[in-house]
């Protein structure tokens, strides 16, 4: 029987995709499980696999087509069987459009919540870098975060049978793009999602840990009243300063040993939050409307500014990883992610976030939750300052550290004591070994 | 392999079964001398005498009674209704004399009797005339319910029925009786409470039964010629004992499901099977159970209203790729 190749929904947000070249020509003999092309999608490359045996007798979507979900790209059959019937169907529907790479990927770019910039998409991605923390940053990783149908704490719509399946393969609906009526996760949307996830990752890695610990009365209405009082995700936030000569003492150190790769303050940074996370559980936490979920594990996103926009790769149980690791995950992590390359489970699930814009010169700014996460730290540039030391004037390297907090989870002293554990470990790195 | 009508397949089902077994008699409207309205009992009349095949008043009430009293008596009556339209008048002793006997007896007076006749609209009959209501008889506990599409099955589960000793309800269609297929040569016959898989498919199940089935076959066939959709078309063939074992194996198999039937919407064959489904499947069912039926009004007498009443080729293709989240 004839396979029907269908643009399928390759990442969350999904909602078309650009074939960017066929790997296999018609013709070609192929098995389940043959990449059949490389497809672009708002957030990366990524593979389109056969889902049947067969020969790929047609290909209706030539390279450069940008397609919708769910649309045929090409039919897979027998070299004998008759496929005028599924070719003619086609046919009939809307052709592809067929975009150059700029405006396909403009198309593909996350819809923002906030009005897109004025500026055509090939506007100079330097000085946006800032404006897309403060526009793009809340819009790009909320479509990461709480992709598709599922925004907010909503509950996913999904077929019974997607919802077994899922539950066999440990995928989480939550990041299916459902491509049925009104966004209905169905059989094919899960049969699309796992491709990526079941070639990686076990189950384990994708889910956190956790605990579901329901919502107290006091909560509840610390909840009610914040989110009446402030909008969707009431932020508050804390700002300290670590001094960070040790801190550099120890980075200079350890890269003098030669070894690659070398360790940036990004990377202390994130080991040294996952720590202060892993003793500060009360933080490491989402917030989902009817309970908070304080997660065992500690996942931190880490936020990387790409072309056109921004994305939090996730260094999964960075508080059990040594810098070393965290420096080589990040660098292949950050590489794959400018090159458009991560699969969806790299970018989604974690815990908690960090945000560092020190190597823009930027002293202090604030970063936005990614829901449905309670907290986010942002750092600034370490710079020499002039502090007051027993009594004297001294010159010491400093950095500003700003916690977003979702005061709906953690209160001002709750953030205070995870932020001063990230400052006292920044301080005195060695605390973090014993 | 012979190739017979359903028409010619029922009659012999009745002629074995009068050959067979000496209690089995036919009675009802012009079933004797004028060799069925429909020609269902050709020549059993000249073979088996006036005391076996035996012509009535058209008062249905009556020799629907004259059935259930031979059957409490040991005989095994086969009352024809000239259509199942006449058989409202009947309703009484189907429903409260044959369906309840056995119970009411204490388990000591069985009714082996057979109710046939064809169901359903054909053409351009009116309102009166163009109803099926297998539904009806099928709410009734103590009724048996079969409803044939083939030459092959009609003869084969008519000859169960007659065999069976609980009151049948053999529906039959006269858009049907012309209707060829072969026949084996020799003795079948074909179980009660058997669905059948008519054709194997793996995208959606449509569930139908009686002159559906053909609707069901030929909007298979163009769903998988133009629609890329291999539809596995499952036939009841009997409606009451429902076989759920064939039903959900095929719906686990193909997460999808279109029920067509020829009657009205409304608490019909369909709404039972649904129930079946959405209970023992719900984890496999990856869209919701989708049902053809002929409108919900009096059956049109203009013809293209009438047309457009009934159960479509198009509307089960519709509602084929509905389920399959084609459109």
């Amino acid at each position: 029987m004839a396979t029907r190749v269908v643009m399928e929904a390759l990442s969350p947000t999904m909602e078309e995709g650009r074939i960017v070249t066929w790997l296999k020509a018609e013709g070609a003999a192929v098995q389940v499980g043959d990449v059949l092309a490389e497809v672009e999608t708002d957030k990366a490359v990524m593979e389109l696999q056969a889902r049947g045996d067969g020969v790929l007798r047609k290909v209706l979507a030539p390279a450069g087509a940008t397609v919708e979900v769910g649309k045929l790209v090409a039919v897979i059959a027998a070299a004998s069987e008759d496929i005028s019937g599924l070719v003619a169907a086609a046919g009939a529907a809307a052709p592809p459009r067929t975009t150059h790479p700029p405006a396909a990927e403009a198309a593909a770019l996350p819809r923002p919540t906030a009005p897109p910039p004025a500026a055509p998409p090939h506007a100079t991605p330097i000085p946006a870098a800032e404006a897309a923390w403060a526009a793009g940053a809340q819009s790009a990783r909320v479509a990461t975060a709480t992709a598709g149908p599922a925004a907010s704490a909503a509950r996913v719509k999904a077929s019974p049978l997607a919802k077994r399946l899922a539950r066999e393969r440990g995928i989480d609906l939550r990041i299916v793009t459902g491509s049925g009526p009104g966004g209905r996760v169905i059989r094919r949307d899960v049969d699309a999602a796992p491709v990526a996830a079941a070639a990686t990752a076990a189950p384990a890695a994708h889910a956190a840990a956790f605990e579901d610990v329901p919502l107290t009365q006091i909560r509840k209405t610390i909840a009610r009243r914040l989110v009446e009082s402030l909008g969707p995700v009431p932020h508050f936030f804390l700002t300290t300063e670590a001094d960070m000569e040790r801190a550099w003492e120890a980075r200079e150190a350890l890269n003098a040993l030669g070894e690659e790769p070398k360790i940036s303050f990004n990377d202390l940074i994130v080991k040294v939050v996952a720590v202060a996370l892993a003793r500060h559980r009360e933080c490491n936490a989402w917030w989902q409307g009817e309970s908070i979920r304080y997660f065992t594990d500690v996942h931190i996103g880490m936020a990387v500014a790409v072309d056109q926009g921004l994305i939090t790769p996730v260094i999964r149980n960075a508080d059990r990883k040594t810098l070393r690791e965290i420096a080589a995950e990040s660098r292949n992590l950050v590489e794959r992610a400018r090159a458009r390359r991560l699969k969806p489970e790299e970018y989604t699930g974690g815990t908690f976030s960090v945000s560092n814009l020190g190597m823009f010169g930027i002293d202090e700014f604030t970063a936005l939750i990614n829901p449905p996460e309670a907290g986010i730290i942002a750092c600034g540039a370490i710079s020499q300052q002039p502090v007051i030391r027993d009594g004297a004037v001294a010159v010491r390297r400093r950095m500003r550290l700003t916690m977003s907090c979702d005061h709906r989870v953690i209160d001002g002293a709750t953030g205070a004591r995870l932020l001063q554990t990230v400052r006292q470990l920044l301080e005195n790195p060695l605390a973090m070994v014993w | 392999m012979p190739v017979l009508t359903y028409r010619d397949a029922l009659n012999h089902a009745l002629r074995e079964e009068m050959e067979r077994d000496p209690d089995v008699f036919l009675m009802g409207e012009e079933v004797g001398v004028y060799q069925g309205a429909y020609k269902v009992s050709r020549g059993l009349l000249q073979q088996f005498g006036d005391r076996r095949v035996i012509d009535t008043p058209i008062a249905e009430l009556g020799f629907a009674g004259i059935g259930v009293g031979a059957a409490m008596v040991g005989l095994r009556p086969v009352i024809e209704f000239m259509t199942w339209n006449f058989a409202l008048l009947a309703i009484d002793e189907v429903v409260n004399s044959a369906a309840k006997m056995l119970y009411m007896s204490g388990g000591q007076i069985p009714i082996p009797i057979v109710f046939r006749g064809p169901g359903g609209a054909a053409l351009q009959l009116g309102a009166q005339h163009s109803q099926a209501f297998e539904s009806w008889l099928a709410n009734v506990p103590g009724l048996k319910v079969v409803a044939p599409a083939t030459p092959y099955d009609a003869k084969g589960l008519l000859k169960s029925a007659i065999r069976d000793d609980n009151p049948v309800i053999f529906l039959e269609g006269e858009m049907l009786y012309n209707n060829k297929g072969e026949i084996p040569e020799g003795e079948y016959t074909v179980p009660l409470g058997l669905a059948d898989v008519k054709r194997a498919g793996t995208d959606v199940t449509i569930v139908c039964h009686s002159k559906t089935v053909a609707t069901a076959e030929k909007a298979a066939r163009q769903l998988a010629g133009e629609h890329g959709l291999e539809a596995e078309v499952v036939d009841l063939r009997t409606i009451r004992p429902l076989d759920t074992e064939t039903l959900l194996a095929s719906v686990r198999k193909t997460n999808r499901c279109v029920i067509v039937e020829e009657g009205w919407p409304f608490c019909g064959v369909g709404a039972q099977v649904v129930d079946e489904i959405q209970r023992h499947a719900f984890d496999d069912l990856d869209a919701p159970v989708e049902r053809v039926t002929g409108a919900d009004v009096p059956m049109p007498y203009n013809k293209l209203l009438e047309r457009a009443a009934k159960p479509s080729v198009d509307a089960v293709i519709g509602a084929a790729r509905r389920a399959a989240y084609v459109d």
